[in-house]
């Protein structure tokens, strides 16, 4: 039913060698301990136009990436290219906050939970309208025009612009944080889990919405879930973290169906089938996802890894082109037949 | 199933939260059975009373809610010299705290919940925990209540049992404090244990050896499980019968197949439109339910799905309630579009 988005082959964004590190403080003085590493050393790019996808299990480091993206937390390294136009890119990570302040209006951020992402004592009006006054985009009456044209957009009743957000149910609440995330036109829309909170039903009409808006305003979305079945729904390609490393980014049928990396192998073999006649014989994993402040040598999946070999335990891997357009870091990917999702 | 023995006969339950702004039906008139040994699914979205039904068994309704009227039949199984009698004891009726209703629950009706953290005592140690449970129901010493602590720890794969069991959950990882959690259920060898979305709050490698955990324990203890959960995946995976809620009531009661192969009731199949399926091709678009569900204080009349129905019936949906109707092979429904009309 909807239109295929139009999915360039031009870069928006790209992201080289990020990384955050959080130091562990310990002891009187405060004294630093060592790090987390939240984010090592991740490398991605974004078509202008597509829904990348980046998935991972808790901890993995999938929001600290997306935050950094915005400078809502500041990398410790790394370059953030923003692709502005032709021959005007824009480095994220280099500028101060005064220089970023102009480039905000094109890059805006859904959050997961709607009832803390929005502030209890404004209405609708000030919640929506505020990105726009900010950035001196509109004002008076004209403000109150846009918002009530955003809210009409994500399918709430205009009128409904002076209540306050516990007038809303889940669903609504998280249109209202979408209609905010539009009112500056953005480029890029940062999404963290956006329908993670909701149920079954408002979640399919809201990822409907998303895809809706995508064709219309011709947004580029990173699309931050842990959800694989939303993820292969709504994305174009798809990132997979493990312990704050990158280890397998492919558009999202090559990724589902022919998967180079034993962790999203393993990832895609635990999720539910909603078939009871899918006999699966599923991979489950042993141990447990290990801590970032404390990672083990090589390859930080060899411990859980079937596949791993001598070399894993020792070297770390890089993330690889193995077939084009098919990124995986691992030192076996190209040896290895793995089992990707079955129909 | 070879055999079809009912462990909890629920009929009619009502259960009312009367508050300021109106009575909040959470349960209104919900009836379905449990079997011996079988894995039953309840699904639903939230507020349709799933977790509800969990709570009005094993009697921990959160006040000002009550039953109001219905029959929870438990059926004990005692034994008297050799043969084994059946007791008919409706912990509907039965008074919450009374000796009688404290020795079902947590004995023979146990418990697990969707956040450990919340469930565990966060000032006792694991161990503490277990060793009390163990201590309430049967007669041991604390040296041999800690021993089976620490035969339990290891069955639900807890790595290191003997140092884990002096442990805070604090210090345990959530799939780890979720293994504890079952452990401290499993410690009386229960008939019947309600898993309330016992892995939402996991990540899928966990929630996938969690599963694989309940399902191996399940044919060690042979207990009957209700997998209380949103997660169709998870149904599908887990249970033989399911049982669909919506505001409180049954829409439609099936078997495991049948339920995603034929659904019956509009409102199941509007649910099963509305989830993505991992491994479908084309990016086709969802077609959920329209609207919300209705707000608690104001359920629609007579069928209560009527006003997201795509299938309503003028002038017979929105004027009278439908009645459950058996269909045979255990399966009821509660649509007209099935009968129940006149």
């Amino acid at each position: 039913m909807s239109p295929a988005p139009a999915v360039s082959k031009e870069k928006l964004l790209e992201v080289r060698n990020l990384c955050k590190y959080f130091p562990i403080r310990r002891g009187l003085f405060q004294r630093v301990a060592g790090s987390v590493r939240a984010v090592d050393d991740v490398s991605f790019f974004i078509y202008q136009g597509e829904t990348l996808g980046l998935v991972g299990e808790s901890g993995c480091g999938k929001t600290t990436a997306g935050r950094c993206i915005l400078r809502g937390i500041e990398p410790t390294r790394g370059q953030i290219l923003y692709l502005r136009g032709p021959k005007d890119t824009i480095d994220l990570a280099r500028l101060n906050d005064k220089m970023l302040t102009p480039l905000r209006r094109d890059l805006q951020m859904i959050f997961q939970d709607p009832y803390s992402s929005l502030n209890p004592r404004w209405t609708l009006l000030e919640i929506v309208g505020e990105p726009l006054l900010v950035n001196g985009i509109a004002r008076g009456k004209a403000l109150e025009d846009r918002v009530a044209e955003l809210l009409r957009r994500v399918g709430l009743r205009p009128e409904f612009m002076r209540r306050y957000p516990h007038a809303f149910s889940g669903g609504e609440r998280q249109r209202i944080g979408i209609a905010r995330a539009l009112a500056t036109q953005p480029r890029l829309v940062v999404a963290d889990e956006p329908v993670s909170a909701l149920d079954v039903s408002v979640r399919a009409q809201t990822l409907n919405l998303l895809q809706e808006l995508q064709a219309e305003f011709h947004l580029t979305y990173l699309f931050i879930s842990h959800d694989l079945s939303v993820v292969e729904h709504i994305c174009d390609r798809v990132a997979v973290m493990y312990v704050g490393k990158l280890v397998e980014m492919a558009e999202t049928e090559e990724l589902y169906l022919n998967p180079k990396h034993p962790y999203t192998e393993a990832l895609m073999s635990a999720v539910p089938k909603t078939d009871p006649d899918l006999v699966s014989d599923r991979i489950v994993l042993e141990g447990e996802v290990p801590d970032p402040g404390n990672p083990p040598s090589g390859c930080y999946f060899h411990p859980r890894c079937r596949y791993a070999i001598d070399q894993c335990r020792h070297e770390v891997p890089t993330l690889e082109e193995v077939t084009p357009g098919h990124f995986a870091s691992c030192h076996r990917a190209n040896e290895l037949s793995l089992r990707g999702v079955t129909t | 199933m070879d055999q079809q023995l009912p462990l909890i006969e629920i009929s009619n339950l009502k259960t009312y939260f009367p508050l300021d702004e109106g009575t909040v039906k959470a349960l209104d008139g919900a009836s379905f059975t449990i079997y011996r040994g079988e894995t039953l699914g309840i699904v639903g979205e939230s507020g349709c009373g799933k977790s509800m039904i969990a709570r009005s068994i094993l009697r921990i309704v959160d006040p000002p809610g009550r039953i109001v009227s219905g029959e929870i039949m438990y059926h004990r199984l005692r034994k008297q010299g050799e043969a084994m009698v059946e007791d008919f004891i409706d912990l509907a009726r039965i008074d919450p705290a009374s000796p009688n209703m404290r020795s079902i629950r947590g004995e023979e009706i146990a418990m697990i919940f969707q956040e450990p953290m919340t469930a565990l005592s966060p000032v006792y140690t694991i161990g503490n925990q277990i060793v009390e449970a163990i201590q309430l129901h049967r007669k041991r010493t604390k040296k041999e209540a800690y021993e089976e602590a620490v035969d339990l720890l290891r069955r639900v794969g807890m790595a290191n049992p003997e140092r884990r069991v002096h442990e805070y959950p604090h210090q345990l990882s959530g799939g780890m404090r979720q293994r504890a959690m079952i452990a401290m259920a499993l410690s009386c060898r229960p008939n019947l244990l309600l898993a309330d979305e016992p892995t939402t709050a996991l990540d899928v490698t966990t929630q996938a050896q969690i599963l694989d955990l309940m399902r191996r324990l399940k044919a060690e203890i042979g207990m009957s499980i209700v997998m209380i959960t949103h997660d169709l995946g998870v149904i599908a995976e887990m249970t033989q019968r399911v049982v669909v809620m919506y505001l409180g009531r049954v829409a439609e009661v099936s078997d495991v197949r049948t339920l995603f192969h034929e659904p019956r009731h509009p409102y199941t199949q509007a649910l099963l439109r509305s989830i993505p399926k991992v491994g479908r091709k084309a990016r086709i678009r969802l077609n959920p339910v329209t609207g919300m569900v209705p707000s608690p204080y104001d359920r629609p009349s007579g069928c209560l799905f009527h006003p997201r129905c795509p299938a309503a019936i003028a002038g017979v949906c929105d004027q009278k309630e439908p009645p459950l109707i058996s269909i045979g092979d255990n399966s009821a429904v509660s649509c007209f579009l099935y009968g129940g009309k006149e």
